[in-house]
């Protein structure tokens, strides 16, 4: 990319721009958590239900903790979550989707295999796999994440069989590139930018999920706060203090709408087709 | 590098194509080349002529036939000797843009084949890229750019610097200017006119255009779905063609002079699917000459005249090369 | 040109495009005048602004991306860049057609070919689909597509480059259009397939009197189909001529390089048993996206002066019709 001002790249990639802040936002807060906020698992039955006050920025639940430390805190599983997943399934579903678009062999065997566990309810897959070993926050991710790998290999697959057609690459042959090397160098590079993009809505598909698997209650256990159970725990008393669902909901939103401005202002960005047009 | 080859009196062919068949474009080529010489190849589009040009690197697989590189037989190599055989015949591609990796920087593309073959590494690759720019008509600061930055003239300089880089002896050319401007077209011809009568290579130049064709090549072979119809001496070819369509190629092709309009030969019809070319001679289904034999019986690919070979019945060997008359008069 | 008003006359059409790297003058004050039943060829290279002055006078620029700036387009003494977008639509097809490079992706994949004639005859003359599809019959023979009555039914996959070149051309003449813009028809067709259509369109032009605006890179085809030719080089015109003149005598250094660039057909290169250098136009084309000082072809020029780079020279009168923007005009290079 030739290189610009700041300036120019925010008036040129303002979804990047806001999605990122957005999302830096979100990262610090979540960083800074034990810091800015209190203990998320204090009781304080005295405290029970009260309503945004100054001394609780966004009111206590039925147990008296404080929902603003619990949020706070709630954003780090999501972050976590939602990264290591799109970080994992990315990482694997590149290696295969590689192999399978550059070696028949493989792509017969593996794209089977895929569509197997394409053909599993990810939602269904995460309740066996916890009911299976004991709740916790890896197996919440593996859980998201195998449900999630056949989409990054097929989208590799795709890219790497057109790549393969591209005169580029005959070149490379043509020159005497071995084949790791190829793959290393002249098929991985160009896999990347779409690969990027996917995973931003993998990160934020994923966010979502443990959210959900958490307010079913075959999420992180209870004893870490997650917007999804947060929203789960507070849904019976959703008349009466409606802003420990809100708020903790709309914080959900926000970091959703964050890694989808950005994964569409990257795609925007690195889809060659597009940037042409510029 | 730079130390010029004199042009090698020409012993044996540098590449020679037997019986070529790669199903479904190509069916067969005879050919011999010697080093030095232009061999270019003319046909229109589906007639295999970029098959045989990247069946020579063994890009693809040939269905049977062989490929004969400097007298040694490269068709049932092992992928290893393959590779071995790949430095010695390079290739230009037609696409200066998707012939490029856009992620790697123009110096690390051409440096690329001298680090694979082990011609160099390090500091004294970037030293013999620097000079290849140089050769090719790049500053040699432009080898930290990227393709992009490129104009389509300067990337196809590129890519002939890429085809130098392991000092091949056989260029296979696959239409290097068709995709450029007229203008950019001549820098172009010219640079590889030079670098051939510089370094002593064979080209294996396959073309559409019949007046690039003429002014770079020694001989020419003319393809029609898949087959050589005619191989000849440029100036043979260019004075009497001896092929009913070489004759309809060359008067077809327009020529910018107004004065000159003349009256041609216009072939009536379109060019048969080569996945399922008619019986008999090819092209009979369009040859203004054709009679009853071309309709049933190929004929094959005969040295008529010294030098020229053409596959037409209408064309005995040892007769006088002249005008054909249509058929029935 | 002279005599009766011009059935199309352009007069100082600037189209520029607004992108993020500033404002691209793709064409910059192109002026020119066809008359009925002639065939003027603009030649240029890639990026010259050929194809945009054709697509300006048919207003077919995509609008956000690039517009008319400045400059009159009359067809038939109306003006057409004031027109509504529904005027310009009847006349589209209809009065002025225009076709294409490449016949496959111009043709609509999921509609039969006849059909997609007889569309544009219903549209613009009103007649019934029965009756437009004897029309389409008819334009597929006029066109010499072989058994029009059975092809007419065939879709574009079915029909090869030349023929789909072929049913383009119809769908063009269909409507008995007073002008026929062509933008490179033959580039993407084989040599004996361009010298097909080639030969159809100068023998529809004389059966049926329509107009030519033939866009082309390629001087041979201007030189076989042609009356007047203008040469455009970074968004201007540098030269006209009726076509004998301009070959015969062209007087821009950048006409003169082009025609030289190219390796002939026609005569032996080989004389001296070596084969010659071509002359090369050195360097590339400037970039439109600001403003050129001079002379655009300056800086490729061996007989640029001072006086070039500093002033744009303005088209100049020249006897046997020619006109010419360059000071250095005929001169030949040191």
């Amino acid at each position: 990319m030739p290189p610009q001002g700041p300036w120019t790249f925010v008036r040129r990639n303002p979804t990047i721009v806001i999605g990122g802040l957005l999302m830096l936002f979100l990262v610090a807060i979540a960083l800074a958590a034990p810091w800015i906020a209190g203990d998320p698992l204090k009781l304080a039955p005295v405290n029970r239900l009260r309503p945004p006050s100054e001394r609780f920025w966004f009111g206590t639940d039925q147990f008296g903790r404080d929902v603003y430390a619990r949020t706070v805190h709630g954003a780090r599983v999501s972050l976590v979550v939602g990264f290591s997943v799109a970080i994992a399934a990315s990482l694997i579903g590149l290696a295969v989707g590689l192999l399978c678009g550059f070696y028949r062999a493989v792509d017969a065997i593996a794209m089977r295999i895929m569509d197997g566990i394409m053909a599993i309810p990810s939602i269904l897959l995460a309740i066996a796999l916890i009911t299976l070993t004991r709740p916790g926050l890896w197996v919440v991710i593996a859980a998201i994440v195998i449900p999630e790998v056949p989409r990054i290999v097929r989208l590799t697959r795709s890219v790497v069989l057109s790549l393969r057609a591209q005169p580029f690459i005959e070149a490379a042959i043509a020159g005497g590139t071995r084949t790791p090397r190829l793959l290393l160098r002249h098929i991985l590079p160009n896999t990347l930018a779409p690969l990027i993009v996917q995973s931003t809505y993998i990160a934020a598909s994923a966010i979502l999920t443990e959210a959900g698997l958490s307010f079913l209650g075959v999420g992180v256990p209870p004893e870490i706060p997650s917007w999804g159970n947060i929203i789960a725990q507070g849904r019976s008393f959703f008349l009466i203090a409606p802003w420990s669902i809100l708020i903790p909901g709309a914080f959900l939103a926000v970091m959703v709408l964050g890694v989808n401005m950005l994964g569409d202002g990257l795609r925007d960005r690195l889809d060659p087709r597009l940037a042409r047009r510029m | 590098m730079s130390e010029p080859k004199p042009p090698a009196a020409p012993a044996r062919p540098s590449l020679e194509v037997f019986d070529l068949v790669k199903h479904f474009p190509i069916r067969k080529g005879v050919f011999g080349r010697r080093a030095g010489e232009v061999r270019a190849v003319d046909g229109e589009s589906g007639c295999g002529k970029s098959t045989v040009g990247r069946a020579a690197l063994k890009l693809v697989e040939p269905t049977s036939g062989r490929i004969v590189v400097a007298g040694a037989d490269v068709t049932g190599l092992s992928p290893r000797a393959m590779w071995e055989h790949r430095r010695r015949i390079q290739t230009v591609f037609q696409d200066p843009y998707s012939s490029l990796n856009p992620r790697l920087s123009a110096g690390a593309i051409v440096g690329e084949p001298m680090e694979n073959y082990g011609l160099s590494r390090g500091r004294e690759t970037e030293e013999r890229v620097a000079a290849l720019f140089q050769r090719v008509g790049l500053r040699p600061e432009a080898m930290r750019k990227y393709p992009h930055e490129f104009s389509g003239g300067q990337r196809q300089r590129l890519g002939i610097a890429r085809a130098l880089a392991v000092r091949p002896e056989i260029i296979v050319a696959d239409e290097p200017v068709s995709a450029l401007d007229v203008s950019v077209q001549a820098q172009v011809l010219n640079l590889l006119i030079d670098l051939q009568e510089e370094y002593g290579l064979a080209f294996l130049f396959v073309s559409h255009d019949l007046a690039v064709m003429r002014h770079i090549s020694h001989r020419i072979a003319v393809m029609y779905l898949g087959r050589i119809v005619e191989l000849a001496d440029k100036r043979a070819l260019f004075r009497q063609p001896l092929h009913p369509y070489t004759e309809a190629l060359l008067s077809a092709a327009p020529i910018p002079d107004p004065a000159r309009r003349r009256r041609r030969v216009v072939l009536q019809g379109d060019v048969p699917s080569p996945a399922n070319p008619p019986p008999g001679c090819r092209f009979h289904t369009r040859c203004p000459y054709a009679v009853a034999r071309c309709r049933s019986e190929d004929p094959p690919l005969r040295e008529v005249a010294p030098g020229q070979h053409v596959a037409c019945h209408l064309r005995d060997v040892g007769a006088p090369p002249g005008p054909l008359a249509a058929a029935g008069a | 040109m002279a005599g009766d008003a011009p059935l199309l006359e352009v007069r100082d059409l600037a189209c520029h495009f607004f992108t993020l790297d500033g404002v691209v003058r793709a064409v910059d004050g192109v002026s020119l005048a066809l008359a009925r039943g002639e065939t003027l060829g603009i030649v240029g290279e890639s990026g010259c602004g050929k194809s945009v002055t054709a697509l300006s006078i048919l207003r077919l620029i995509q609008k956000g991306a690039g517009r008319i700036v400045g400059g009159s387009v009359r067809f038939e003494g109306r003006e057409l860049t004031t027109l509504s977008d529904d005027e310009i639509k009847e006349l589209r097809g209809h009065r002025i057609s225009m076709i294409f490079q490449e016949p496959m992706t111009s043709l609509n994949p999921v509609l039969t070919v006849g059909v997609q004639i007889a569309e544009n005859v219903v549209r613009h003359t009103g007649a019934g689909w029965r009756e437009a599809m004897d029309r389409a019959v008819e334009m597929l023979r006029l066109v010499r597509v072989p058994d029009p009555e059975r092809r007419v039914h065939d879709y574009p996959h079915q029909l090869s480059g030349g023929m789909r070149q072929r049913v383009m051309i119809a769908i063009a003449l269909s409507c008995d259009p007073q002008l026929l813009i062509a933008d490179e028809p033959t580039t993407a067709l084989d040599v004996t397939i361009q010298a097909q259509i080639l030969e159809l369109m100068v023998e529809l032009k004389e059966k049926t009197g329509t107009a030519i605006l033939m866009i082309t890179h390629d001087l041979g085809v201007v030189a076989e189909t042609c009356q007047r030719v203008m040469v455009m080089y970074a968004g201007r015109k540098v030269e006209e001529a009726p076509v004998g003149e301009l070959f015969a005598n062209p007087l821009h250094p950048y006409t003169r390089g082009l025609m030289r660039a190219r390796p002939r057909l026609d005569e032996d290169a080989e004389a001296a048993g070596r084969r010659p250098r071509l002359q090369e136009i050195p360097g590339i084309v400037p970039s439109l996206n600001r403003p050129i000082a001079g002379c655009a072809f300056a800086p490729r020029c061996a007989l640029a002066t001072d006086r070039c780079r500093a002033e744009r020279p303005e088209l100049e009168v020249r006897p046997g019709g020619h006109l010419v923007a360059c000071f250095e005009a005929g001169r030949d290079a040191p």
